[in-house]
């Protein structure tokens, strides 16, 4: 298969994540379908890696899961915090910060 | 063989991704997405990154998604309707993300980097082993490397200081919803935050 | 050491003084800090003699220096120095003021001895000299427009000395404002000067001058009538003299230095200076003289009928000043100096006998309430005496042979001028009136019964603290006099500043004796011989004929005033009765404060009043919150985006992106 099949799957991936980001209120899946983009975002890298044809692109992905894991845990945390103090687990509620 | 192959994973990440999206229960989103990975490491061994795919299923599927796992058994899978949204947003939003897919597809298909269209070039046997990213990562990339080292270390720090136990008393007044735990029930699904 | 050098010390060292005085004023005590301020003046004045010393071992006509320290600006053809110019003219005025000066603060030092705000008075008083220094010092209009404002300002802070009372700092304000209209014109003439001749420097203006400009052309009237509007503020002459009197409100040592001796003569000054461009616009020189004669008719009036002790000489001061203005307007420029000089020795020693009176007094200053001074005090009366005599010009003292100088020569120069000196004669005879006036209300009959306390203990009348111009009771804070009072047979720095004036009060004027010698005008008409009315001179004849004219006047205007206010004391009251109007016209001091009130005061309030409510509702209130109506009404449509939500933010973002995503397609297909 060529390298184009891989990037257009990563495409498709990524606006799945996209969408679900929009369209989920629940702070979990929201960062659920982060973790769908980032992923696609780590396909497209090693797709291109292969197409280079040297494992850079693959060390940038495994950085890139590194990163992805410490946004989870981070954000994981936030929620627990959040839960904790006994407020909706529902992104539209909490909106303190607006103008 | 690799088209079978590959057909079967991209169907299995796409059925992921879409089950993360669609599904009610959080506990399932996260079982969808356990397949995605998957799903997505096969795809990786087909693009010959074996460390990847191990990394992969090692740290993400293996250490993420149980994390995952914890927080939404301790958090709760509470039900909700999938398409409550914001005025506007309902169908803004899967037509952007139509949008968004139509025009990375036109990108890539109509591009003019013809490398694209090929397998890609011929590699070694030791293309994406471990002892190639080993290499690279100590020597070439050492500095990124060590950099993301701290990060972890701070992430896990941060994650102690966001979810550690407050101390009971005076000092818990930095959380003063917890003081008025009446008013928090009001100011829930239905209330307007001040 | 140049003569130059040793003016540079001159002005150095009040200033030098001033700061001591003012930065130390914790730890240093009081006696020490007025020894500091007298010492700082008199080392001034040794030094003023040095470079005068200097400047006569030269040739007569090589007596001008100019010595500057650095540029302060030099930009696009501005040239500006820190520059100083010696010649006989600033050399004389350094002389007087410095020595005056020196005078003046030997006197406060024992005058001023119970106030609690000594050393403030101190600082002030050197910081006045240092400025009226500069401004006589200068070498370009820009120092002296610097001098000028200083010396303004510095007799603002004196004026309101006591600044708890409210009347006193009224009288501060008041001249400092009338000061301000004074110093727009001179700031305006200096403007012009050197859009005209393109330089500020003294020595170039006045070589460039009658190159430029034609005789009687409108630019260099213009800038003569400015320099006037200037020297008239300055100088308290008509229309702008109506802070002097209110200035008494000042101790009396402030009024006797700054309202008599050197300020008020910055005016005299500057004409005196700028002979040349005067000479260059004739029609400008005789307003001038125009309203120096004004001045000494309408000011020897009110004297007459004013019953403030200090007020009486207040305006004395005014009419003297007008003989300075119309002498040196009119081309007798040495002369004019000549009477600044006597001038301020009579003047400044009347002041002081007047401040050693009102402190007998317990603070009243109404002359009403005074007589038998004479038995009293004998050292004040006599001091008050010989001020008085030389004042009126009585024959052989200073006052005599000065005030005959200048108008001796409006005759010389004939026309016009004669009816000045006729009306120089006339203001001579009121002169003599009003100063008997007082002196004989204050010094012969029985004693009253301040003077009485005086004769009995020994010791001074004791009443409660009042303001003399609205006799309500004050307290003895800082800010207000102190309890005690000083006269000059009690303390010795009083008694020996007055003595030293009273000799030059009574022989200053045989240094210029017509026909006999000539030490004075020699060594000054050199700095005016650039001048051709410097060539006009009268005969030893027609001097001693002018002078024999003032004799007359003097003693007839003695004798007169004898019989109104001694031999036949209701005869005064009396004529107050029959010529009720001209009396209330003087008393009331021709009315120039109402009519300032009522043309300039009220239409500037009116002004104020409608900037403030309307204008600066509508226009400027308009603007400033219509524009910060527009901001938040922007700011608020812009808001809406921030919504809280997550949720659009991510729509936002995602909507940029594909946006951006189409035009990158788009632009490359």
């Amino acid at each position: 298969m060529s390298i184009e099949w891989y990037i257009v799957l990563s495409s498709l991936l990524f606006a799945v994540g996209a969408i679900g980001i929009l369209i989920r209120r629940s702070p979990v899946v929201i960062l659920l379908c982060l973790e769908l983009m980032l992923n696609a975002g780590n396909l497209a890298l090693v797709a291109f890696s292969r197409m280079v044809g040297n494992e850079q692109g693959q060390v940038f992905a495994l950085v890139v899961m590194v990163v992805a894991a410490c946004e989870v845990v981070v954000g994981l945390g936030l929620i627990v915090a959040i839960f904790r103090r006994k407020l909706p687990l529902d992104v539209d509620e909490l909106r303190e910060l607006r103008g | 063989m690799e088209a079978v192959l590959f057909f079967g994973a991209a169907l299995g990440a796409l059925g992921g991704a879409i089950g993360v999206v669609a599904m009610r229960n959080p506990l399932y989103s996260v079982l969808a997405l356990i397949v995605h990975l998957f799903a997505l490491a096969v795809l990786f061994l087909l693009l010959s990154s074996a460390f990847v795919a191990a990394a992969q299923l090692v740290v993400y599927a293996g250490a993420v998604m149980v994390l995952y796992v914890f927080v939404v058994a301790y958090v709760g899978g509470g039900e909700e309707s999938a398409w409550e949204s914001i005025p506007g947003q309902q169908f803004l939003a899967p037509l952007l993300g139509v949008a968004l897919f139509v025009e990375l597809a036109i990108a890539v298909l109509a591009s003019s980097l013809l490398a694209l269209g090929t397998d890609g070039p011929h590699v070694s046997s030791g293309f994406g082993n471990p002892a190639a990213i080993g290499y690279l990562l100590l020597e070439k990339f050492l500095i990124p490397f060590e950099a993301s080292s701290m990060l972890l270390m701070l992430a896990a720090v941060g994650a102690i200081v966001l979810a550690g136990r407050r101390p009971t008393g005076a000092a818990s007044a930095g959380t003063p919803r917890e003081r008025e735990p009446a008013e928090a029930a009001p100011v829930g699904p239905t209330g307007d935050p001040a | 050491m140049t003569a130059t050098s040793w003016a540079w010390l001159v002005l150095l060292l009040p200033l030098l003084g001033s700061i001591v005085v003012s930065l130390g004023f914790r730890a240093i005590p009081a006696p020490v800090a007025g020894v500091i301020g007298t010492a700082s003046i008199g080392l001034a004045f040794a030094c003023a003699v040095a470079a005068l010393v200097s400047l006569l071992g030269e040739a007569p006509d090589a007596r001008h220096h100019a010595s500057s320290l650095w540029d302060y600006a030099s930009a696009g053809g501005l040239e500006i120095k820190l520059g100083i110019y010696v010649d006989q003219l600033s050399a004389f005025m350094m002389l007087v003021v410095t020595g005056v000066s020196t005078l003046i603060h030997l006197y406060s030092f024992g005058y001023m001895k119970s106030d609690e705000g000594y050393h403030r008075f101190f600082s002030y008083l050197n910081f006045f000299v240092f400025s009226m220094l500069l401004l006589v010092l200068a070498g370009n209009f820009a120092l002296l427009i610097v001098g000028w404002a200083f010396v303004g300002f510095a007799s603002y802070a004196l004026i309101s000395f006591w600044y708890r009372r409210a009347t006193a700092t009224k009288a501060g304000m008041k001249a400092f404002v009338i000061n301000v209209v004074g110093d727009i014109g001179l700031v305006l003439a200096a403007f012009l000067i050197f859009r005209e001749l393109g330089t500020f420097e003294y020595g170039e203006v006045f070589a460039k001058a009658p190159g430029v400009f034609e005789r009687g052309e409108w630019t260099v009237t213009a800038i003569c009538l400015l320099l006037l509007v200037g020297a008239f503020a300055k100088s308290a002459q008509i229309p702008f003299h109506t802070w002097l009197p209110d200035a008494m409100e000042g101790p009396t040592p402030v009024s006797s230095l700054i309202h008599a001796a050197t300020m008020v003569t910055a005016g005299v000054y500057l004409i005196a200076r700028t002979h040349v461009l005067f000479y260059l616009a004739p029609t400008a020189a005789d307003i001038a003289a125009f309203v120096g004669l004004a001045t000494l008719l309408i000011a020897g009036t009110i004297a007459i009928a004013q019953t403030d002790l200090k007020r009486v000489i207040a305006y004395s001061t005014m009419s003297q000043i007008g003989y300075m203005i119309m002498g040196v307007s009119i081309g007798a420029y040495s002369a004019g100096l000549f009477h600044l000089m006597t001038h301020a020795f009579f003047k400044a020693l009347l002041f002081m006998t007047a401040g050693s009176i009102i402190s007998a007094m317990a603070n009243r200053q109404d002359i009403d309430r005074m007589s038998g001074f004479w038995k009293a005090m004998r050292f004040t009366s006599i001091m008050l005496l010989i001020g008085g005599l030389a004042l009126a010009a009585f024959p052989l003292t200073s006052g005599f042979f000065s005030k005959d100088s200048i108008l001796s020569y409006a005759e010389a120069r004939g026309g016009m001028y004669t009816w000045m000196a006729i009306g120089g004669y006339v203001g001579a005879f009121l002169t003599a009136i009003y100063t008997f006036r007082l002196v004989f209300r204050v010094l012969p009959g029985k004693p009253c019964k301040e003077a009485q306390t005086l004769i009995d203990t020994g010791r001074l009348y004791h009443g409660p603290p009042i303001n003399p111009a609205t006799e309500e009771e004050e307290d003895t804070e800082i800010g207000f006099p102190g309890a005690h009072h000083h006269i000059a047979e009690q303390s010795w720095p009083m008694a020996v500043a007055m003595a030293v004036l009273g000799f030059g009060a009574l022989f200053a004027g045989l240094i210029q004796v017509p026909g006999v010698d000539n030490v004075l005008f020699g060594f000054l008409d050199p700095a005016f011989a650039d001048s051709p009315l410097e060539a006009i001179h009268p005969t030893v004849g027609a001097e001693w004929r002018g002078l024999a004219i003032g004799a007359v006047i003097s003693v007839v205007g003695i004798a007169l005033t004898w019989l109104l206010w001694v031999a036949r004391p209701e005869l005064p009251a009396l004529f107050r009765e029959r010529l009720r109007p001209v009396y209330l016209l003087c008393l009331d001091k021709w009315y120039f404060d109402e009519a300032i009130e009522l043309l300039i005061v009220r239409p500037a309030l009116a002004i104020g009043r409608f900037a403030n409510g309307t204008f600066e509702r509508l226009v400027v209130d308009g603007l400033v919150s219509g524009a910060k109506e527009t901001v938040s009404g922007a700011g608020g449509i812009v808001r809406v985006v921030q919504s809280g939500f997550v949720r659009s933010y991510a729509l936002l973002l995602l909507a940029g992106f594909a946006g951006l995503a189409l035009y990158f397609l788009l632009s490359s297909s």
